[in-house]
């Protein structure tokens, strides 16, 4: 008698954890169900190498752009609608001095990254100190900064043929020696790229590394610890798929400049946002203002650091766009920060402010990629991708709020 | 026999962990006034609210009559139905919608289907504001009059719906005497015609020159009906009706070992209100509290104490605050919440869903928040460092919790106090001033409360508290102030004073 009340008891809270587990994971669990969806009616296609380094490419600037939103709808589910038109402004700005101007690029990357900046904090400014509802605050400025842009490439298109700039973007990277390129004036026998490979395992080595490490460290000083199969199952699971796509960016051109960018803000945000005080201050400011007031937080400060970051950030998609795309015009960027937005909420991130990841960001726009270049490949037409991606946005916030409120 | 209009038996409501109410009888005569009296969060609302359908039939135990009738209301409305109208303290007004708009908000007169009929709703709204005796066009928005008026507004509002039973909850707080009296004129003027009404007010003496009957209610409980005319009626005798409970153990032993050092001392500090400039909050307020000592600040809601210990703070409420500030013996202006942390002062809210913690969030988190350099090095957090420490304190605080990843929204009443208490004690303070520290929690959570208090002055600390409890006032404290409207009306040595005094000196300043 007993031993079956032991056994049920033990059995529901099995199933509550795989419960947990599914909710926890919902966006993970539907990212992975839509990649295989899309690879089989596709028929494979979707997985071939050069649409999985495309993948990345493509959705570059939105990963970018969202982990700058991520800290302002943090705040308090505020969002930031003058990306687009900071994206259109500091690429028109960067084109124009570039190509028209003649200036040095290594000059125009950093002024340009400080007008992004000046921007954000123009904004951060209002919203912080004076309290301007940031929803009409960046409406304002999503048309100013586009106005602002348009001026500056004075309604043409702008072409970006400087390669240093370009090089520092969307290059790929060649190791001499790894990788032997063929090209038209000097072709080679033997073409390949290996230096995703050697750069991969160098990677997965090291997440090895960090996760001893961690482990020892939390052993010594007597704190709680991960089973060791949770732990290593992680990193075999997480290795797994950096060599999986490493041996798919080796298929085709390798790693490319744009991509180390991309990882690189991914990470840096990663860390503010679950390792710093800072970070923590911006959940603080979105759960409960008037407390983390009282706490003796400065909650201005981090209005304000929230939307300066974000025109930081928008600055740097707008030279990412430019070299990517090449040119500039007055429509770039258009409805950019609704991609940004989109993932944000897709990912997780609380309407009203306080909780939501980076990682989670990262899948939620990984998700809409995917569902674009699946259904571009099945040859879907733009606007059915609208339908769907609104659609997935519109089930993904019912499921996060359905799910709470039944935890409550 | 006297004809009864109302009859409430037996009712008693439960909150989680709290009895609110516990078989409480009233008894209400047509065409009286009839005072219901009590401390606060003696139950008097709660037992307005069970009658208007608020907490609807089936929350509570016990039978409501109503004209002879068994009453079951599930909502407002129901209630209403019956001509019952409660207005609230908190007036249910909207500042940006016309009078007439207001007193016809949810029961619209339409002339079809959904369309409201205007020129019957202004000219109904005119009638009933004549009746009331306000003088002002229908069309004026709320905002655009003051506070007197907006009262009347809400009785007007009473009138448009046919009252019989009309319920006032606190109705003078925000009046001044002037508007005060002429309200109670009015109710006595509709007294003459017929009209019941239910008084909650603090203020005895309007009391006693309004009220035929008086109920007084102590910890959830009817303790008794006076009569004009038949019993004592006057201030004292409610007063004594009020407060007089037996005083037992519910306040842990401690020996009292002020020091001579004073640890904070305020001086003429002035506070105006943030919204309204021109009001002063806190009037010239000089207070002092020694090393090892714990006073207590005394005085009705409203009478300036949350916001005398805010502005304090760190200036978290209010403008215009003036006045000199020394910490222990030095003088100090302490510009932000920050400074006064870093300044060695704690501030433990009265009002911990909205001021004190962040709900969704864990204990973890909660703890750690207004002291995170503790935890950090180079603004890079050490969560497993963070980790120990709120495991620490939550052990200190006795909060029953098994992980402190628990989440602080889910925890009951008690254990979020005590969670608000480990994230100001992680600070260190050296000045603990805590609002209303033991308001809606459970005995036991309160003995622990206690118990940390006489801990913090036991090492030598001091300690402010504020609260509208006079029992745990003179059980706990070794001095205590007593305010009203925002000035000091007296400091009373806790060992020789007594409720009726502090009761005393509010009253007699209303």
């Amino acid at each position: 008698m007993a031993a079956t009340t032991a056994e049920k008891v033990v059995k529901t809270s099995n199933k509550r954890n795989v419960v947990n587990f599914l909710t926890k994971n919902s966006m993970t669990i539907a990212l992975v169900a839509v990649f295989i969806l899309f690879a089989a009616l596709t028929g494979g296609r979707l997985i071939f190498a050069q649409n999985m380094s495309n993948l990345l490419l493509q959705n570059g600037y939105v990963l970018v752009m969202a982990c700058g939103m991520l800290l302002c709808i943090l705040t308090g589910g505020n969002i930031d609608l003058s990306v687009g038109s900071v994206i259109c402004m500091v690429g028109g700005l960067a084109a124009v001095l570039v190509t028209n101007l003649g200036w040095n690029p290594y000059l125009v990357i950093p002024i340009c990254l400080l007008v992004g900046l000046g921007i954000g904090a123009w904004q951060g400014y209002w919203i912080g100190f004076v309290r301007i509802p940031p929803f009409i605050t960046t409406l304002a400025g999503m048309f100013i900064f586009r106005g602002i842009g348009r001026l500056i490439v004075n309604s043409k298109t702008v072409p970006m043929q400087n390669d240093a700039f370009n090089n520092l973007f969307t290059s790929y990277i060649n190791i001499p020696g790894l990788d032997v390129i063929s090209t038209k004036e000097a072709p080679v026998d033997n073409p390949h790229v290996w230096s995703p490979l050697v750069i991969g395992a160098i990677v997965v080595v090291l997440i090895l590394v960090l996760t001893t490490k961690g482990r020892l460290s939390k052993k010594k000083n007597g704190y709680h610890l991960n089973s060791a199969l949770m732990d290593y199952g992680k990193v075999t699971i997480v290795g797994a798929l950096i060599m999986w796509y490493c041996v798919k960016l080796s298929q085709y051109k390798g790693i490319s400049v744009m991509l180390v960018w991309v990882v690189a803000v991914c990470m840096i945000y990663y860390f503010i946002t679950s390792k710093t005080v800072i970070g923590r201050y911006f959940y603080a400011v979105g759960g409960n203002e008037k407390a983390t007031k009282l706490s003796g937080i400065n909650t201005n400060k981090i209005y304000f650091l929230a939307y300066a970051n974000m025109g930081l950030l928008a600055g740097l998609c707008g030279m990412l766009c430019l070299a990517r795309v090449g040119s500039v015009s007055g429509q770039t960027g258009t409805s950019f920060e609704m991609d940004a937005i989109a993932s944000c909420f897709i990912g997780g991130a609380s309407a009203y402010g306080g909780s939501g990841t980076v990682g989670g960001v990262v899948i939620g726009a990984l998700l809409l990629g995917v569902l674009n270049m699946g259904m571009s490949i099945l040859g879907f037409t733009d606007s059915w991708q609208y339908v769907v991606k609104g659609g997935v946005l519109l089930v993904a916030v019912i499921f996060d709020v359905v799910s709470k409120r039944k935890k409550n | 026999m006297a004809d009864i209009i109302l009859e409430m038996k037996n009712i008693t409501k439960e909150f989680p962990g709290v009895k609110a109410l516990d078989n409480v009888n009233l008894v209400v005569e047509r065409g009286t006034i009839h005072a219901l009296i009590g401390e606060n969060g003696a139950g008097k609302s709660t037992l307005m609210n069970v009658l208007s359908g608020i907490y609807p039939y089936g929350t509570y135990s016990g039978e409501i009559y109503y004209n002879g009738k068994l009453c079951q209301f599930k909502t407002l409305k129901e209630s209403e139905a019956e001509n019952i109208v409660i207005i609230h303290q908190e007036l249910a007004l909207i500042p940006l919608l016309s009078i007439g708009e207001n007193m016809f908000l949810g029961n619209e007169i339409k002339s079809g289907a959904g369309v409201i009929d205007w020129n019957k709703t202004y000219a109904e709204a005119e009638k009933h504001m004549r009746q009331v005796g306000l003088q002002e066009s229908p069309h004026s928005l709320i905002k655009d009059i003051g506070t007197g008026k907006q009262q009347l507004v809400e009785i007007a509002k009473a009138f448009s719906k046919n009252v019989k039973l009309l319920i006032l909850d606190e109705p003078t707080s925000s009046l001044n005497d002037e508007d005060a009296k002429m309200l109670l004129d009015l109710l006595m003027e509709f007294k003459k015609q017929g009209l019941t009404s239910i008084i909650i007010t603090h203020k005895l003496n309007e009391i006693i020159y309004c009220a035929d009957k008086a109920t007084i209610i102590r910890d959830g409980t009817t303790i008794e009906t006076l009569v004009k005319g038949v019993d004592e009626f006057s201030e004292d005798r409610i007063i004594r009706g009020m407060v007089g409970r037996a005083m037992n153990d519910r306040y842990p032993e401690r020996e009292h070992k002020v020091q001579d050092e004073v640890s904070l001392e305020v001086k003429e500090w002035t506070v105006h209100h943030p919204l309204y400039p021109e009001k002063v909050v806190d009037d010239h307020i000089s207070f002092k509290v020694h090393k090892g000592e714990i006073i207590g600040f005394s005085g009705l809601q409203g009478a300036g104490r949350t916001e005398l210990a805010m502005s304090i703070f760190g200036k978290s409420y209010g403008t215009n605050i003036s006045g000199e500030l020394y910490l222990h013996g030095k003088k100090t202006t302490l510009r932000n919440p920050e400074a006064a942390i870093h300044a060695g002062l704690a501030y433990v809210t009265e009002d911990r869903k909205t001021n004190g913690l962040l709900l969704n969030e864990s204990i973890r988190f909660n703890t750690t928040l207004p002291r995170l350099d503790k935890i950090s090095k180079k603004g890079i957090i050490d969560k497993d460092k963070e980790k120990i420490v709120a495991e620490k304190m939550r052990k200190e605080m006795g909060t029953k919790t098994p992980s402190v990843e628990q989440k602080v929204g889910n925890l009951s009443g008690g254990n979020q106090q005590k969670a608000l208490l480990g994230k100001w004690m992680f600070t260190e303070p050296d000045i603990l001033i805590m609002d209303e520290p033991t308001r809606g929690i459970d005995v036991g959570a309160k003995y622990d409360i206690y118990c940390l208090m006489n801990q913090m002055v036991a090492d030598g600390k001091s300690v402010v508290m504020i609260s509208s409890e006079m029992p745990e006032l003179l059980g706990m404290c070794d001095r205590i102030y007593v305010m009203n409207e925002g000035r000091l009306l007296a400091e009373l040595n806790a060992k020789e004073t007594t409720q009726e005094e502090i009761m005393g000196y509010i009253i007699r300043d209303s």
